[in-house]
């Protein structure tokens, strides 16, 4: 069972979600944090790194002496990673996606690839939680395969639970395509709704079945709660807005230890998302 | 023209409350929102909208089902895993493409050997001129589930730059998106001046350290500001030492103050209501010397 842990606006309470269901589930689960420009779920498993493995993309390499400089392979590519200037092109790995077409086009065989590091994806082991998380290179611009590579390490098995980057482009895509239920985190306030409205446009257009939680319930307004009810959109669970546990989240300690009376909240959170999760199932 | 612009790393840290409050205290600014795929700064702005444009941007590929013969080497040259395999009642195989996984590179059209892939541009959103009570105002909608938002935040950064050289503006202040990938690199490259807004928890540090670091990457002269310092004044300091020690300056706190909240669900920038964190952001408005 795969749930992603999703949210169109940021600091909405993904990773505390996402990191407090997985401690509170009491099973072997799979924590995959795909957040991989700002990875955060680690920061409160902690646990130690058991492995660490560098991801790379194929990226051009210009044999100059095959090269005619016919600027085919600049004229093929899409993402402006080669400049043809009248000899060998110049290549801009950083714009590369890793298509492999200009080596196909090039009548010379003149080009190869090589590998290009682009972040890595680490392993961390905590009793029945098993964290894996990319890391995205700083002035690295390709967030979607490091989190493709991230999800190759799933485990279909068990409870997964994927915590998501914020946003409704590529890398949001990336994380919450083809997983089994969407949990979409918001809060009660005008931004919260207008980026639920778009994360529930994606979620949409995905076909994955979802819910909404609504955390810090009571700090602005009631509109999503409203938008949820006139639009037959699951309101899952209300996690009431409570300073202690922001200052327990500041600290980077798990809400359902720190907080009384939450690990009773947490577990009621995953019961409703199971149960949403075997009614979306039987919808299909 | 100067250009300031607002990040944080991490999201949801107060970064278009902060720049609504800025668009408001800056005289004559042009503002540009660049958080394209989760946009909120027009719900303080209420901007009425002047131009809108469609963005096209890049290409998706299509196959013809007539033409294809189901050979399978679009499938075999894709990297992305974009191509789908199908099989009608009569047996007849073809693909098609699953358009959120193409990533529009083109192979499949070069290399179809029947020619059966068409390559029309893809329409990915729209961007608007608008007018607004501080100013005008650049904006865009990525379209759901589309791509290029990078692309799409430049060309925002670019017609604000001309929006403020037509209208004589000294000023752009961007609101940008969270994270460090494309769509924030798209954001900063070029900027003046670079804010970060961040939070006094583990996970603002974290991100914090490596926003910093992408400024520094791109040279980038960078000042924070701890946003609901009081949640953890220890916390506060440790990022503000951390901070001068990669080269930030620190340009003030904002306190913990739900009056925030409140201002958004009125409608307002924060410095337009007299709730005690306006004091605050104002100050640190005043210590960027713009």
């Amino acid at each position: 069972m795969k749930i992603a842990i999703a949210s169109g606006k940021g600091g909405t309470g993904k990773t505390t979600l996402a990191v407090n269901l997985a401690f509170v589930a009491g099973e072997n689960v799979q924590l995959v944090d795909c957040d991989v420009e700002e990875p955060n779920s680690h920061l409160f498993v902690k646990a130690e790194k058991v492995s660490s493995e560098e991801v790379s993309l194929p990226v051009p390499e210009i044999n100059a002496d095959l090269c005619i400089g016919c600027g085919e392979c600049a004229k093929f590519c899409e993402f402006s990673a080669l400049a043809a200037l009248g000899d060998a092109p110049m290549v801009f790995p950083e714009m590369c996606h890793g298509c492999g077409g200009c080596m196909r086009i090039c009548k010379q065989k003149a080009i190869t690839e090589k590998e290009r590091r682009i972040g890595s994806v680490d392993t961390f082991g905590a009793g029945k939680v098993t964290l894996v998380h990319g890391c995205l290179d700083i002035g690295v611009v390709m967030a979607p395969p490091l989190i493709n590579a991230v999800k190759k390490r799933i485990n279909a098995d068990g409870l997964v639970i994927l915590d998501a980057p914020p946003g409704t482009s590529c890398p949001a895509i990336a994380a919450v395509n083809n997983v089994d239920y969407v949990v979409l985190v918001t809060e009660p306030t005008p931004f919260g709704l207008n980026d639920l409205k778009l994360a529930v446009g994606m979620t949409r257009a995905l076909g994955i079945p979802f819910g909404v939680v609504v955390n810090r319930a009571g700090c602005g307004d009631e509109e999503v709660q409203r938008y949820c009810k006139e639009g037959d959109i699951p309101l899952l669970f209300e996690i009431p807005d409570d300073r202690r546990v922001a200052q327990v989240y500041s600290r980077g300690e798990l809400i359902i230890e720190g907080v009384p009376g939450y690990r009773e909240i947490f577990e009621e959170l995953l019961r409703k998302i199971k149960e949403a999760v075997a009614a979306g199932k039987a919808d299909l | 023209m100067k250009e300031l612009v607002v990040i944080s790393g991490k999201g949801g840290t107060g970064k278009t409350s902060v720049t609504a409050s800025f668009a408001v205290l800056a005289d004559k600014p042009v503002m540009a929102d660049c958080d394209v795929d989760a946009a909120d700064l027009y719900l303080v702005l209420h901007p009425e909208v002047k131009e809108r444009t469609v963005f096209t941007s890049g290409h998706e590929a299509v196959i013809n089902p007539d033409g294809c013969t189901g050979c399978g080497l679009c499938e075999e040259y894709c990297r992305f895993n974009a191509l789908k395999y199908t099989e009608d009642a009569d047996g007849r195989k073809t693909y098609s493409v699953d358009a959120v996984a193409c990533e529009g590179c083109g192979v499949c059209v070069a290399f179809c050997p029947v020619k059966a892939i068409d390559f029309p541009d893809r329409v990915c959103g729209e961007w608007m001129i608008s007018e607004t009570r501080v100013g005008p105002m650049v904006h865009a909608k990525l379209g759901i589930a589309a791509e290029n938002s990078g692309r799409l935040v430049s060309l925002v950064r670019k017609e604000s730059a001309r929006v403020a050289e037509e209208t004589g503006r000294e000023l752009v202040i961007t609101d940008g998106p969270p994270g460090i990938g494309c769509p924030v690199i798209a954001s900063l490259t070029g900027a003046s001046q670079v804010l970060v807004v961040t939070e006094p928890t583990v996970a603002g540090a974290h991100d914090l350290e490596r926003v910093l670091k992408l400024t520094n990457h791109f040279e980038i002269p960078a000042s924070i500001c701890v946003n609901k310092w009081d949640l953890n004044e220890e916390m506060t300091q440790r990022i503000e030492k951390r901070s001068e020690e990669l080269g930030a300056k620190i340009a003030g706190r904002i306190r913990y103050d739900r009056g925030v909240t409140m201002a958004q669900v009125e409608g307002k920038a924060v410095v337009e209501t007299d709730t005690p964190s306006a004091e605050d952001i104002k100050a640190v408005w005043n210590s960027l010397s713009i």
